[in-house]
């Protein structure tokens, strides 16, 4: 089982390229000199500097920014303690109702989530702004993030926590010496995770942003209703870039961090 | 104390922000569509107390309801979405399985690499992947110039807005989805099972229908239904590369609420989604739960 077969080459060559060629179109043709998006007409980067000049780009891009650090904040100190509470909360009254608040929101169509928000927001007579959208990621993304970190709580090793406090840990004492430098890769995921669903979001941001507040999935949607435009192309590229970079910086990290656990964990074992 | 304090946010949190919010839409959804801000006279008035209550359900009409098994949209709507989700489903499997099954046979140091590439677009936005099949499929797009170019076809090909274009959509956008658990459940199998198959005089093929296939059934059920009850309530892809024909229900929605402004209709349209939704969610939760109950 060293090498593929061919059948296998074929499908993994064939699949990443359906995966991919789409997205290299893209940004290609975000080069592209001319207007008409499907022509190429030489390289140029003019729709990168029309896209710094956007205003209304660059206002939705700073207002999509704050809310995707405050809500993935918000989500993953939410999300960090519901997946604690369930995986080493024990019996409480209505932890099955809770487990189901917890795991719904994650296959719930994005258009009921964002409808019920809103008509909450409007019964309560709080005005829809950035806040209300702030409130709106933090809900779902906070289910993500409680999955994300307890996946992990569910694998690794009681008994640390029960040797901390035998050793006279406090309980917090134990979670923040013990307990979180060991989640800790998986609550940045987690963060990482809710950030980019923030960022990404369009449908639920529609329905609880009001005029004031306006991110760039929702300018990006009213533009590309209107057909292909070299600046969004520019724009996608750009988004592509960054997340590119981040997700490759963050995976290297958690894989140093992972290394590094596993040669404490082996020495520690040696020093027994 | 301590304990209880972290149970209470999380829960009071998601009581407030998920399942009110529920019933809020259940309660327009019986609601009475009216020209005022906001746009509906509700039919129930709490602070009337017991009185309020019982004249709500001596008055209760499902008329919203009603409404939307009187007018064919709706239901050829719901009937469409179910469709197209199947639909789409069975293709993203078709597509899916073999990369997951690929990637689980590849060399060892190349996993995390290609497990990268799987999940690199799921983290890209949605709304840009969508977009990007715009510029592909439209008529004067780079497929059409392609295929007249190497002279395929000699007039361009109508994808950009039909049913055809909403198709390659989800499967581009939701494939990851159904690689990752195929993945990980493959990924898991013991190799020398097959050899042992094939040992015992199995075919490859017999082996991996006999074999592979009922032991990553787990995963090929928790993709299916990852990417179906999404899709189901899908709206960016429809409303982008759809057309006018294409009825799905998560576009009548939004447009029921933001075009026609009629906030009963669009809550009774949800009530009626979530009720669709329900049996693929609990069969799905069910299949999770096994899962996790074999890992332990």
């Amino acid at each position: 089982m060293n090498k593929l077969s061919w059948f296998n080459t074929v499908s993994l060559t064939l699949g990443f390229a359906f995966l991919y060629i789409p997205m290299i179109i893209l940004i290609i043709f975000s080069f592209n000199e001319s207007k008409l998006v499907t022509v190429w007409a030489g390289f140029s980067t003019k729709w990168y500097g029309e896209l710094v000049q956007n205003e209304a780009f660059l206002d939705a891009a700073w207002v999509t920014l704050r809310v995707a650090v405050f809500s993935s904040t918000l989500a993953t100190i939410l999300g960090t303690a519901a997946a604690y509470v369930l995986v080493r909360g024990g019996r409480f009254f209505g932890r099955t109702l809770f487990s189901g608040m917890i795991y719904a929101p994650l296959v719930m169509p994005e258009v009921i989530t964002g409808l019920s928000l809103l008509l909450l927001f409007i019964g309560i007579g709080l005005d829809r702004g950035i806040l209300t959208i702030v409130l709106a990621h933090t809900t779902f993304s906070m289910c993500f993030v409680s999955v994300v970190v307890s996946s992990r709580l569910v694998t690794f090793d009681q008994s640390l926590e029960e040797a901390a406090l035998d050793l006279g840990c406090s309980s917090a004492q134990a979670f923040r010496l013990v307990t979180l430098p060991i989640i800790a890769p998986a609550v940045v995921s987690g963060w990482l995770l809710a950030f980019t669903l923030s960022l990404d979001d369009l449908v639920i941001a529609s329905f609880t942003s009001g005029p004031s507040a306006t991110t760039l999935p929702i300018k990006i949607f009213s533009a590309v209703r209107l057909g292909v435009s070299p600046e969004i192309n520019a724009l996608s590229t750009l988004m592509i870039a960054v997340v590119t970079v981040g997700v490759i910086t963050a995976s290297l990290v958690t894989k140093r961090a992972m290394m590094r656990q596993k040669q404490d964990e082996q020495a520690a074992a040696r020093t027994e | 104390m301590r304990r209880a304090f972290l149970i209470a946010i999380p829960y009071v949190w998601l009581l407030a922000l998920f399942l009110v919010p529920f019933f809020i839409v259940l309660k327009i959804s019986l609601s009475d569509t009216d020209l005022a801000i906001p746009p509906y006279t509700p039919t129930l008035d709490l602070s009337a107390g017991w009185v309020g209550i019982r004249e709500f359900f001596s008055q209760l009409d499902l008329e919203n309801f009603i409404w939307l098994t009187e007018d064919d949209l709706y239901w050829k709507a719901y009937l469409s979405s179910v469709k197209i989700a199947l639909i789409s489903t069975i293709f993203t499997l078709i597509v899916g399985y073999p990369i997951a099954y690929a990637m689980a046979r590849a060399p060892e140091e190349w996993r995390p690499t290609l497990m990268m590439l799987v999940i690199l677009p799921f983290w890209t936005s949605f709304l840009i992947r969508v977009y990007a099949w715009m510029g592909i499929l439209s008529n004067e797009g780079y497929l059409n110039q392609l295929l007249l170019w190497t002279g395929i076809i000699s007039t361009p090909l109508t994808i950009l807005n039909t049913n055809t274009a909403v198709y390659i959509g989800i499967v581009y956008t939701y494939l990851p989805f159904m690689i990752l658990p195929i993945y990980s459940s493959l990924e898991r199998m013991d190799g020398s099972l097959i050899e042992a198959a094939e040992d015992l005089g199995c075919s490859r093929l017999q082996a991996f229908w006999l074999v592979t296939i009922p032991l990553s059934r787990p995963g090929i059920i928790a993709g299916c239904f990852l990417v179906m009850i999404p899709v189901i309530g899908e709206f960016v892809i429809p409303s982008l590369l759809g057309g006018s024909g294409t009825l799905m229900i998560g576009k009548v929605l939004w447009e029921e609420f933001f075009s026609n402004r009629d906030w009963p209709v669009a809550s009774a349209v949800a009530v009626v989604l979530l009720l669709i939704l329900v049996i693929p969610i609990v069969l799905f939760q069910r299949n999770q739960q096994k899962q996790t109950e074999a890992e332990q």
